[in-house]
């Protein structure tokens, strides 16, 4: 049987707030246990939660870049559980009334084509505690500094069919996050993890299969392997005879697995209700409009642009858009050197390798924009060749110093007048009389031999065009 | 020294006629001797009070005008006071020091009030009787065989006693109008967010708001005004221009319009707090108010929905109490379900407990909407007959209850008939309207309590009708006799 496999994906976002959602603590990560955790956060008796409004502010631009509707007036409700990091019993989230809805975003598949995905909805709500078992012998220890951090929930429409769907959503959310400067999108640190509902069904059938949820995926990879492995664990389930439940599923990366961590019979009721101890989100038209006129240029819209501004491909213009600081990085370089195909070819070839190789972000590059700018300007006015360039740009990258510097220093400059590069084609053809013999004979393939010789005299500094030029012309007798 | 009341020591005070040093060993004392026949604290704290006296008297030598400079005053437990015990009634925080101070409390002692210690309360406000205390019942100074009513029972009996000459209480359902009723005093609701609820510790946040008790209506204005104003850290307190709450006493209640429910006269009031009401009712009218009778069609709804929407935000406040970060934690918890269930199992007194299971009940999955959000709905229509009759009239008045304060133990067997007792003053709540009860009269031995209701952000007006009636009455002034 052929089988179609259906995704939707809640994604927590944290946003990038000074202070937590519903207290003056720090939401700064990485500090010791429970050393920013106020007495709110702790969920002391007598507290109350007081909303942080640049967290409302955040949530309606994420609102307005997937152009859906912004709720006027939305409602935080209380989820009540029991969990020993979760500090007053409840987690404050928004349930019937959240702040955004009826989104979409259009995600690029490989065949080129695009495809519009739907958000069914975003809300706001606070981040539990951390249980740490490591350190601790029959006991667990408790670490409310992430208590309180804000997030924003984003679910999907089950509109992804397969898990490359699904890490194409998930990218382009990330981007997304990014771009507006609501998250810092931080995967290792949990800034930005996914829970992913997957099923099958028969190819051609409308209603949906059961569903699994896959929880807290934190890389693109190990969404992309959980859900491959959930697919296949439940066809191989149905085609067996057997029948999926819907459950709550673990993926243990180490392994390569989903496993079992509870079912719906033992799911809990959240008993949610409308929190007594907060007013409604009222969010007026003028605030919409505020928010949209402090929203950056979008990846879509960034992409189109150049495509028509810079002549890119759409290819190019999507690599170069994936993240708005490598789409600075592009237009800051294109800007100093004035050749922006060159610019393109540059940053998404050597420097994006260099980039890899050293495992830093863009923040931390050693070759700066303007550095860049300056090395491809060389290769414009034909100072050094693009194979030099390289050797340049290696040079640059381990520090030391500026293209012009290095090109003085090495003496790279290229070799651009004519009588010197006849004096030196002169000297290889009276070198290799047997070859220029052959050649004139009709072994047109030499002339590489000849080239070679000439770049290999002049340590490649020889412009190569002018090169060809002289060197056929001088082949050929003339 | 002879008693006084907090208006009349705060003059005495600034013109140095006495001291609060003197004032505070003076209440302590009272409290040392008297506390015993009412267990109306459950912490008295006097090196605290007598180190804020001192300080009090230094503000005092140097000229300094604060509304409470210098007056003795004490906390119902529920209010969290930093370095001391804040029990809120319950084994479950018997060991809760707490370390951070409630608003309320913290503008109290900003204008100078000196605390004399935390008073005696039902669990977790639970309750209308003060019986459902771990620390044990307070007695009704009227008759150590009757309860105070409650919950903030201590803070009542405390008053009434004149061992402290005012106290804060916390009014969910009635929590402040009853006992103020049944002990002979008077006490304020103030409007929903009049109050800062930073620090007092939830019941049931929707409904609960602090309000002054004292012997007077001006002493309740005196306290208010140190209590009342914005409060940033809590999202429902409303932010208004300051009020002088002792500025309305002198009002004329000439022409002023009574609305009388008739739904608060019907069926059930006891006949002798009946005759008491309406001979304070006839002192109101030769003070030239106009009586106007009115309709509440939707009140008797109101102990229903009450107890709804109570229990279920009380299911959900009350569920950090698990043994984890503070608060009483079982003995070597063998897992974590066994930490949770023996530590409230242990911690929680029966009524808190069945209150948490009714609240658990009508916010489940499938139950939702026809408790939860039907309660919802009733709220607004019990708000919309309020709204529909303060067209007519200025105030409300009636019985704060139906009856006069009930023996110890009469009504603990029985829920619903305690539920009952709040029968007058539940609506006010769950519409967040202010309400005061003064006494009024007395059935035999035993204080009969009128309740004054307003309109929204009206205390004000209460305030003066109450006050005007005290010229004319002395209920409000007399004593039981064994504390005079």
């Amino acid at each position: 049987m052929q089988w179609e496999t259906v995704i939707g994906l809640e994604i927590h976002t944290q946003l990038n707030t000074v202070s937590k959602i519903f207290s003056g603590a720090a939401t700064a990560y990485g500090a010791e246990p429970n050393r920013q955790a106020c007495a709110v956060d702790l969920g002391l008796p007598g507290v109350l939660p007081v909303l942080n409004a640049a967290v409302v502010e955040k949530a309606v631009m994420l609102g307005l870049a997937i152009d859906a509707r912004i709720a006027p007036r939305s409602v935080f409700a209380r989820k009540n559980y029991f969990y020993p990091d979760l500090p007053k019993g409840y987690q404050i989230s928004q349930y019937e009334l959240p702040i955004v809805e009826q989104g979409y975003l259009d995600i690029d598949l490989e065949d080129g084509s695009r495809k519009r995905i739907g958000v069914t909805r975003a809300h706001l709500e606070e981040d539990a505690g951390k249980s740490l078992h490591e350190g601790f012998t029959a006991m667990t220890g408790i670490d409310l500094n992430r208590a309180g951090t804000p997030l924003v929930e984003i679910v999907s429409e089950p509109d992804m069919r397969s898990a490359k769907e699904a890490v194409a959503y998930m990218k382009k959310l990330h981007a997304l996050v990014r771009y507006l400067g609501i998250s810092d999108g931080n995967m290792q640190e949990g800034s930005f993890r996914c829970d992913a509902n997957v099923s099958v069904r028969p190819r051609g059938r409308t209603e949906f299969g059961t569903r699994a949820e896959i929880k807290n995926l934190n890389s693109f990879r190990f969404v992309e392997r959980a859900i491959n492995f959930e697919v296949e664990r439940q066809i191989d389930l149905i085609e067996s005879g057997g029948t999926v439940v819907q459950e709550t599923r673990l993926y243990d990366p180490d392994r390569d697995e989903t496993r079992s961590m509870r079912s719906k019979e033992e799911a809990n009721d959240y008993r949610y209700f409308p929190d007594p101890d907060l007013l409604p989100v009222v969010i007026h038209a003028e605030d919409i409009e505020a928010a949209r006129r402090r929203l950056p240029e979008l990846p879509d819209a960034k992409r189109e642009r150049f495509i028509s501004a810079y002549g890119l491909s759409a290819y190019d213009a999507g690599s170069l858009t994936a993240s708005r600081e490598l789409a600075d990085y592009f237009e800051a370089v294109a800007a100093g050197c004035n050749a922006p195909k060159l610019a393109a070819n540059w940053v998404m070839g050597d420097f994006s390798a260099a980039l890899n190789r050293s495992e830093a972000g863009l923040a931390q590059s050693p070759v700066s924009a303007e550095a860049l700018a300056q090395l491809l300007s060389r290769i414009q006015d034909e100072t050094i060749s693009g194979k030099i360039a390289k050797e340049v740009f290696d040079a640059m990258w381990s520090g030391e110093g500026e293209a012009d510097a290095i090109i003085e220093a090495r003496g790279l400059k290229q070799i651009t007048d004519t009588a010197a590069i006849d004096a030196i084609i002169d000297e290889v053809i009276a070198a290799n009389p047997s070859q220029l013999e052959q050649y004139r004979s009709g072994k047109d393939k030499l002339f590489g031999f000849f080239v070679g010789q000439v770049m290999k005299k002049t340590r490649g500094q020889a412009n190569p065009a002018q090169v060809n030029e002289r060197l056929r012309a001088r082949l050929q007798g003339d | 020294m002879k008693l006084d009341t907090l208006a009349s020591w705060a003059r005495r005070l600034r013109v140095r006629d006495i001291s609060s040093r003197e004032l505070t060993e003076f209440y302590l004392g009272r409290i040392d001797r008297l506390d015993s026949q009412l267990n109306s604290f459950i912490s008295v704290t006097p090196d605290l009070a007598l180190a804020a006296a001192d300080a009090a008297d230094e503000r005092l030598a140097r000229g300094e005008e604060a509304p409470l400079l210098g007056l003795p005053v004490a906390q119902k437990d529920i209010f969290c006071t930093q370095g001391v015990r804040t029990s809120c009634g319950s084994k479950m925080l018997d060991n809760f020091i707490a370390p951070y101070t409630a608003t309320v409390v913290e503008r109290m002692n900003t204008a100078g009030a000196v605390m004399l210690g935390k008073t005696n309360m039902d669990e977790f406000a639970m309750g209308s009787s003060n019986e459902t205390s771990h620390y044990g019942p307070v007695r009704n100074p009227w008759d150590p065989e009757r309860v105070p009513g409650g919950s903030s029972g201590g803070s009542a009996a405390a008053v009434a006693a004149r061992l402290v000459p005012a106290a804060t209480g916390t009014d969910t359902g009635g929590s402040i109008r009853q006992p103020a009723a049944f002990c002979g005093i008077t006490g304020v609701k103030p409007t929903y967010g009049r109050v800062s609820r930073y620090g007092m510790i939830a019941f049931a946040s929707s409904l609960d708001q602090a309000g002054p008790m004292a012997a007077s209506a001006e002493d309740c204005a005196l306290m208010l005004n140190a209590m009342a104003g914005f409060d940033p850290r809590d999202s429902t307190s409303v932010e208004r221009p300051a009020e002088d709450f002792t500025a309305g006493l002198r009002a004329d209640l000439k022409g002023l319009r009574i609305g009388l429910p008739r739904e608060f006269f019907g069926e059930g009031l006891d006949p002798g707090v009946r005759a008491a009401i309406e001979a304070a009712l006839a002192v109101l009218r030769e003070r030239g108010a106009e009586l106007i009778e009115i309709s509440l069609p939707n009140s008797g709804l109101s102990v229903p929905a009450y107890y709804v929407v109570a229990p279920a935000e009380c299911s959900s406040n009350l569920a950090r109490y698990d043994g984890v970060r503070f608060g009483h934690r079982c003995d070597e918890p063998r897992d974590l379900t066994d930490l949770y269930t023996r530590s409230r199992a242990e911690g929680f007194g029966a009524e808190v407990k069945r209150r948490i299971m009714i609240g658990t009940y009508v916010l489940s999955a499938g139950y939702y909407d026809a408790y939860y959000l039907k309660a919802q709905k009733v709220r607004r229509l019990i708000a919309d007959d309020f709204r529909r009759a303060f067209g007519q009239v200025d105030v409300i008045a009636g019985p704060t209850s139906p009856e006069t304060p009930f023996r110890l133990g009469e009504k603990s067997a029985d829920p619903v008939q305690m539920y009952l007792s709040d029968i007058y003053t539940i609506a006010v709540n769950l519409a967040g309207l202010p309400g005061l009860s003064m006494p009024a009269g007395t059935v035999g031995n035993l204080p009969v309590g009128m309740q004054l209701i307003g309109n929204y952000f009206d205390e004000a007006r209460l305030l003066g009708v109450a006050h005007q009636f005290q010229q004319e009455t002395d209920w409000h002034a007399r004593m039981p006799a064994p504390f005079v």
